[in-house]
């Protein structure tokens, strides 16, 4: 498992300052991800998760200790390297979807696209492949605010997905979605992590999500309380 | 790239149309103000060119050191040559000789003994040849109290006041006794045709208005003349333009060693008008100055607010893998563009409408009724060089500048704080 890593952290400390004092929200992670997970962060409010989450996703350094993302040392990286990192590598879902509202569907999906300087008909064929996979392909032409909650998520998953990332983040995807808007796209990136193999971590505390999940990392006030691999990919 | 983000600023109207009305208006609003300003101080200035100082004024030059006593004695002789050399040699320029003269008017009786008598001031003007602007340059028809204008040698307009004090009406006989220019005293008679009024003191206390050619005989003084006077052709007192026109003249057709050569002078050259011309100048710079500084105030704000609202956008195309660099160039980038577009279409309105006011004018003469006549019963913007640029540059720097110093809050943030806030 050792040389299919995409993720080691070692000894992760992070802390806040806060006031005179520091608030120190990661105590010692030491976490190893291999290629084509689909594992969560679970753990009550506070416990770290997003804090762990924007490490992971180079939009945030560690105070202390090391995090390898596919191979480079998140603290390490200056804000050009970070954002080339998650330009190419890393698609990320947010609780609040995040959509830009004044941009098309279409248009959001294409985005991380246009960052990438790929030809224009490369990303009309992979923007379109992405919302084939959320099924959203008769809304290209809509705009957020004219979405549900539910088609927005699956824009931002879209999104997170058209460059066929290694790794996807997530982050409380479902907080804003009722129970069967949380299957359909948990089941839609459970589809897409079987068949291109892109890794998923969530960080939640919903207990759908955690039962798609296929490892479970418990968080506790900033450590890691528990590590349950359900089944291996 | 490009597309995707001019897309964005055209569809988002709180990114691209509110910022362009505010700035639009902004810029707009200084250079009507600059433009009403400049026409407002203009017209004092022109009131002071029409009645006594011309745009530039030719005398001799010992006429020119003495200008306050009117000394006849030292007029320009063969005034219709040199008017004829001037309308030769600045054609553009709209020349008009005068004689102004001290006096008395003796009102006789019956019996050709004195009735009343009164001191007088005389300007003796070209009233009666049918090219001659004087009468309307001195807005004389307006002027009218009673009777009618002069259309006769021999005729001459009194102020209304002094003639109610010499109880004199139009039709009435006056006597003008004065001095010549060899100092020998002149009697001569004139029929008061009508009185005029024009709202100020000095000039209605004791004010005749003769026809000049009526004056050199009057005076014994043939074809000599006080002073000339130029009015430039668009109507408007350009000082540059007269202080080089008087230069280029004194230069070819004065002497210096001669007192009695013509000399040109500008207005601003004129007793105490370069004062007034440089005060114009100085004050249509500050009050536009006060506009830019507000006016850049609210782009600024408009600016932070705008970067502000941003937050979610910016902290998504971070996220995305954007840089920051680029993101807050392209930021500046639809500033510029924001900034041009206002600016521009501002500058066009304000151009637009102090056009109309510089055309058309606004009359205000409801509001005037019995005030001076020396006042404009119009209210005239002026456009200048300056009304093009005025508005434009800080419209434009203070719309980038609002957008660079907000920006640089989120450039300098750390982004995982973006996000943060992003979250809330
Ligand atoms: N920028 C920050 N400055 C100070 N403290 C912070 C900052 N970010 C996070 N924290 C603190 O770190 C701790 C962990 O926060 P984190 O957001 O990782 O929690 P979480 O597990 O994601 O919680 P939730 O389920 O509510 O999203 C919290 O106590 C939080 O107050
Ligand atoms: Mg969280």
């Amino acid at each position: 498992m050792e040389n299919n890593s995409i993720i080691i952290t070692n000894n992760l400390f992070k802390r806040f300052p806060m006031g005179k004092e520091e608030f120190t929200a990661l105590r010692g992670i030491s976490l190893h991800f291999g290629n084509g997970e689909f594992a969560g962060l679970i753990g009550p409010s506070g416990s770290g998760k997003t804090t762990l989450l924007n490490i992971l996703g180079s939009l945030d350094v560690p105070s202390e200790g090391e995090a390898l993302v596919l191979g480079r040392s998140i603290g390490k990286l200056n804000a050009r390297q970070a954002a080339r990192l998650r330009k190419e590598n890393i698609g990320f879902i947010f609780q609040s979807y995040n959509l830009l509202a004044v941009h098309t569907v279409y248009e959001n999906v294409e985005f991380p696209l246009l960052l990438l300087n790929l030809p224009s008909a490369e990303r009309h064929r992979m923007t379109m492949e992405a919302l084939e996979w959320v099924g959203l392909t008769d809304k290209i032409r809509s705009k957020p605010p004219q979405l549900s909650g539910g088609q927005c998520q699956r824009v931002a998953i879209a999104r997170a997905m058209v460059k066929k990332p290694s790794l996807v983040l997530a982050d409380e995807p479902t907080a804003n979605l009722d129970a069967s808007n949380s299957h359909h796209i948990l089941q839609t990136m459970e589809t897409l992590n079987r068949e291109l193999k892109t890794t998923f971590i969530f960080a939640t505390h919903d207990e759908k999500v955690i039962s798609y999940l296929h490892r479970k990392i418990f968080l506790l006030d900033g450590r890691v309380d528990k590590d349950e691999i359900i089944r291996s990919n | 790239m490009i597309k995707f983000l001019i897309k964005g600023l055209w569809r988002d109207k709180s990114r691209s149309r509110l910022p362009i009305i505010v700035v639009t208006i902004g810029v707009m609003l200084t250079v009507l103000m600059h433009a009403y300003i400049t026409g407002f101080m203009g017209d004092t200035i022109e009131m002071n060119a029409r009645f006594t100082h011309g745009h530039v004024k030719v005398m001799t030059r010992a006429y020119a050191e003495n200008m306050d006593q009117m000394p006849l004695d030292l007029a320009l002789m063969n005034a219709e040559e040199l008017l004829a050399t001037l309308r030769d040699g600045y054609p553009d320029t709209d020349w008009s000789a005068r004689i102004k003269f001290g006096g008395l008017i003796d009102v006789p009786d019956s019996m050709g003994e004195t009735r009343s008598q009164g001191p007088a001031m005389g300007f003796g003007i070209d009233l009666l040849s049918a090219e001659s602007a004087e009468t309307r340059r001195l807005n004389l028809e307006k002027a009218l109290r009673q009777g009618k204008m002069p259309s006769l040698p021999g005729e001459i307009l009194l102020s209304d006041a002094f003639a109610i004090k010499l109880k004199v009406n139009p039709g009435d006989k006056v006597t003008l006794i004065g001095s010549s220019m060899n100092g020998s005293m002149t009697m001569t008679n004139f029929v008061v045709a009508g009185t005029i009024s024009f709202g100020i003191e000095i000039m209605d206390r004791g004010t005749i208005i003769a026809d000049i050619k009526d004056v050199r005989m009057a005076l014994d003084m043939p074809d000599a003349a006080g002073e000339i006077l130029g009015f430039l052709d668009n109507g408007f007192y350009d000082n540059d333009l007269a202080i080089s026109m008087a230069d280029n003249f004194n230069e070819k057709l004065s002497a210096n060693n001669d007192e009695f050569s013509p000399v040109m002078k500008s207005l601003s050259r004129q007793g105490n008008m370069g004062q007034y011309v440089a005060m114009s100048e100085i004050w249509s710079m500050y009050v536009s100055l006060i506009f830019i500084f507000a006016m850049s105030l609210v782009l600024w704000n408009a600016g932070l607010l705008g970067g502000l609202r941003r937050y979610g956008e910016v902290g998504i195309r971070l996220a995305m893998g954007e840089e920051k660099g680029h993101v807050y160039r392209s930021m500046i980038w639809e500033s510029v563009i924001i900034g041009l577009a206002g600016s521009v279409i501002g500058t066009a309105l304000g151009i637009f409408f102090a056009w109309l006011i510089q055309t058309y004018g606004i009359n205000i003469s409801g509001m005037m009724k019995g005030a001076s006549v020396m006042f404009p019963d119009t209210i005239r913007a002026r456009i200048t060089p300056p009304d093009f640029y005025i508005g434009f540059i800080p419209g434009l720097i203070s719309t980038v500048l609002g957008t660079m110093l907000s920006g640089i809050g989120i450039y300098r943030r750390q982004t995982a704080r973006l996000f943060k806030e992003l979250e809330a």
